[in-house]
This record gives C-alpha cells, structure tokens and sequence, in this order.
C-alpha cells in the first residue's frame, strides 16, 4: 500500500469528500495480506488470524476514510477473514476421528496466498527478463521491395474456384447440415484476425476446416474478401493453380 | 550441390543476419533444400557455439524457435547513447502480474485469472492483448463458452525465451515464496 500510483485521483471536484479514488488494479486484498505478514514477519503456516483480521479491517476502514472506491473482493476477503477467526474459535470437533492439519480454517487462504505469491514471483521474473531484452538490438526490419517476393496474386476466379471447391468438398462430407449457430461477418473477421495474431501467413482452406455449415462458409468468405478489402490481409499462390495462401499486411 | 558444414555456416550466419524475425529450422530447410536436416543442424550448433564464443558485441540466441542476432547486453549503455534512445516502456507489475498467470495457466479463462489474483484483470489484459503478448486461443466448451487466453509468439520473442518450457516451473518460485515469508 505504499506505492503512489495506487491512488489515482478522479475528477477535480473542489471539496475531498466528492473525490472519489479509484484503486489501480496494481494491488488487491491477496498483496495486503501478503504485505501484513512480511511486515509482521510472521509464518506462514501460523497465521495469528485475529490479529491479521483486525489490520487488515483496519486497512479497509482506512481506505473508506480516503474515499477509496474499495471493490468487492475487498469486502469478500473481509468475510472470509471473519468466518476463518470464527471458526478458529470453536473448540475441536470431539467426535472427529482425528485433528487433521487439513481440518485448520486457514489452509485454504494459505494455499491461496502461496500461490499469489509463486505468481508475483514469477512477475518479477518477466521483469527482469524484459529488463535485459530491452538492453539488446537486432537489425531493424528492412523494408522487403514489393514483388521482390516470388509470388502469383490470386486472380478472382483462382478465389471463386477455390471456395467453390471448398463448398462442394464440404457437400460430400456432409449428408445431412446441422442447424449449428449463426455467425456474422464482424464476428468472423475478429476470428481471423486473431488467427493471424499467432500466425504470419495459412492456407486459404484452414479458415474453412472447421465450419460447421454452409452458412459458416459463406460467411467467412465474405470476412476474408472484407479484410482484402482493408488492405488487413493480402492473398498469393506460390505459383498458378497453386494453393491460395493468405498473409498478413498488405501487398 | 552438396555442401560441406564448413561452407553452410557463413550462409546461415548471413541469414540470421538480414532476418528481423528469429529464424525457424524449416526456413533455413526451405533455403538449403539439398542439405539434409542433421547437416543444417550441425551446422547451426556450430555457428553459434563459434559466434558466441568470440569476445563481439554480437551474440546468436534462441529466440521463440528460431535463431536472432543480437547486441550482448552488456554494451546497452552505449549503443543507447548512439542510438539516442531511452528505454522503452515497460509493463506495470499488474500486466507482468496478469501475464504470469496466462503464461502459468494456458489456456485460461479471465475469471480463473480473477480466481488466482483475487483481483479485477480486465484492464491488464486488454494492455496485454493490445501489446498482442496475449492472444485469445479459443472459447472453453463450459455454460458461457468464456473466451481462452493464451500467450503469442511476441511474447517469446519480447522476453527472449526459447519456448514455454525455457520459463522456470512455478515450482522453483514456490521455493523463492516459502523463503521470502
């Protein structure tokens, strides 16, 4: 909680109690908990709960005091606080075979905080790996002469014939059409175009392989001659006749 | 023609040279297709045991299943000075944050990200699908067909991995965690 950028004021209203102060994503109930004990310098697997409950009550009624918009997992993590020292308080169950450690109401929020903490471990890890990739260069990307690549444009009968083929293909596979959803030519376009986030270029019938109808067919035709449009994708066969492929970029 | 290891090596160097991406074993197949795999792979290890092994300020490395040339880290402070640049913008601890968890979890859900951070990512991962670090990889077959998410190529590329498997295991961080608290 002592980072700046956690308050993040909104507005610019006059008088502090019409601020309202948003709290960044940056840090949630798991990371004050987490603070509370390294602070603390508590164990862990022995969490003093009643006392943890109450800083942590205290932090929130803080944050209320500031006109911190506090969000509801904040709340959510009060009650489980709440209902774990509760339940910490009842004597053992006598008639239970034996006192299991699994039987102590805070595993679950241990577990839940080692986790966390593996997770932010691993942030750190990220950061310090982008930390060297931003001290490294590789030659910059060259602008690439169009045509220089050895490739045939696709003519509009290569295209026609192509999903043609792609229908009839699609005929004799199937006897009979399920109904399946509908799917709209803007839905089909953000499929393509995350498709193409993870690859550079595909074949033109990769994006028919899975259709479950004709109508997904037509549809995501209609989507790809939309994105030539844009100038989003471009299309070319290695050679005449040769299998369509389609690229990212355009020509 | 046939080609000795020897004559291959300033070829694949010379690739990995002009190439902005990292370059992929098919690609240098595609380039030599008369040398066989083993001999193109030799020829790889070679290359850059023997590049790497000479004091430059270059280095080959093995980026998202491909081979990169780039600067040795160590020199960063003067090519920023030739370059006039300053570092580039990082990302929050929140997107890092996020990111670990996609990276650990994928194919995940944004509400088992919400389950494992115990906090709102919505905002992190519209910068990490922005930054296109993350990418949506399908829909879970569950009530919802909640969109997956899942980590892209950029990402290997941007933090310098070879694959998924060069990340250390969430394991090795469960020991840094029990340590530290």
């Amino acid at each position: 909680m002592d980072s700046n950028n956690l308050l993040d004021s909104q507005g610019e209203s006059s008088t502090a109690s019409t601020i309202t102060i948003k709290l960044d994503g940056f840090e949630g109930p798991l990371d004050l908990l987490l603070h509370l004990l390294k602070r603390e310098e508590i164990d862990i697997w022995n969490i003093p709960i009643a006392r943890i409950t109450e800083q942590y009550l205290e932090y929130l009624q803080l944050m209320k005091d500031l006109n911190i918009n506090v969000a509801g997992e904040w709340l959510v993590m009060a009650a489980t606080l709440i209902h774990i020292k509760s339940r910490m308080l009842l004597p053992p169950d006598p008639v239970a075979a034996t006192p299991e450690a699994s039987d102590d109401p805070r595993t679950d929020l241990v577990y839940q905080l080692l986790e966390h903490q593996k997770f932010k471990n691993a942030a750190q890890m990220l950061y310090t790996r982008e930390e060297v990739e931003n001290a490294v260069w590789s030659s910059p990307p060259r602008e690439v002469l169009e045509g220089e690549k050895d490739v045939v444009a696709v003519s509009l009968f290569d295209l026609l014939k192509a999903f043609h083929d792609i229908v009839k293909r699609f005929e004799a596979q199937r006897a009979l059409e399920l109904g399946g959803e509908e799917v709209s030519i803007d839905e089909k376009i953000a499929e393509i175009r995350r498709l193409l986030l993870i690859h550079d270029s595909m074949v033109f019938s990769a994006f028919f392989a899975r259709s479950p109808s004709k109508h997904h067919l037509i549809v995501t035709f209609l989507a790809l001659l939309e994105l030539v449009r844009l100038h989003e994708i471009w299309l070319y066969q290695l050679k005449s006749f040769d299998e369509i492929h389609i690229s990212k970029g355009k020509r | 023609m046939n080609m000795e290891v020897d004559e291959l090596l300033p070829i694949l160097e010379a690739i990995i040279y002009v190439a902005d991406l990292p370059v992929k074993r098919d690609q240098f197949r595609e380039i030599l297709p008369d040398e066989s795999s083993d001999k193109i792979e030799l020829a790889l290890a070679r290359l850059v045991d023997e590049f790497n092994s000479r004091p430059g300020g270059m280095i080959i490395r093995e980026v998202a299943g491909g081979l990169k040339m780039t600067t040795r880290p160590e020199y960063h402070e003067h090519v920023r000075a030739y370059l006039k640049t300053k570092p580039s913008a990082k990302l929050s601890m929140a997107s890092l944050e996020t990111l670990a968890v996609v990276a650990y979890r994928q194919p995940v859900t944004l509400a088992e990200i919400l389950a494992i951070r115990g906090k709102k990512s919505s905002t992190a991962l519209k910068t990490l699908l922005e930054k296109k670090l993350v990418a949506i990889v399908g829909r879970k077959p569950v009530v919802g067909r909640p969109i997956l998410y899942g980590t892209s190529r950029e990402f290997l590329i941007h933090f310098g991995l070879k694959d998924l498997s060069d990340l250390p295991t969430l394991e090795e961080f469960a020991e840094i965690a029990g340590e530290r608290l």
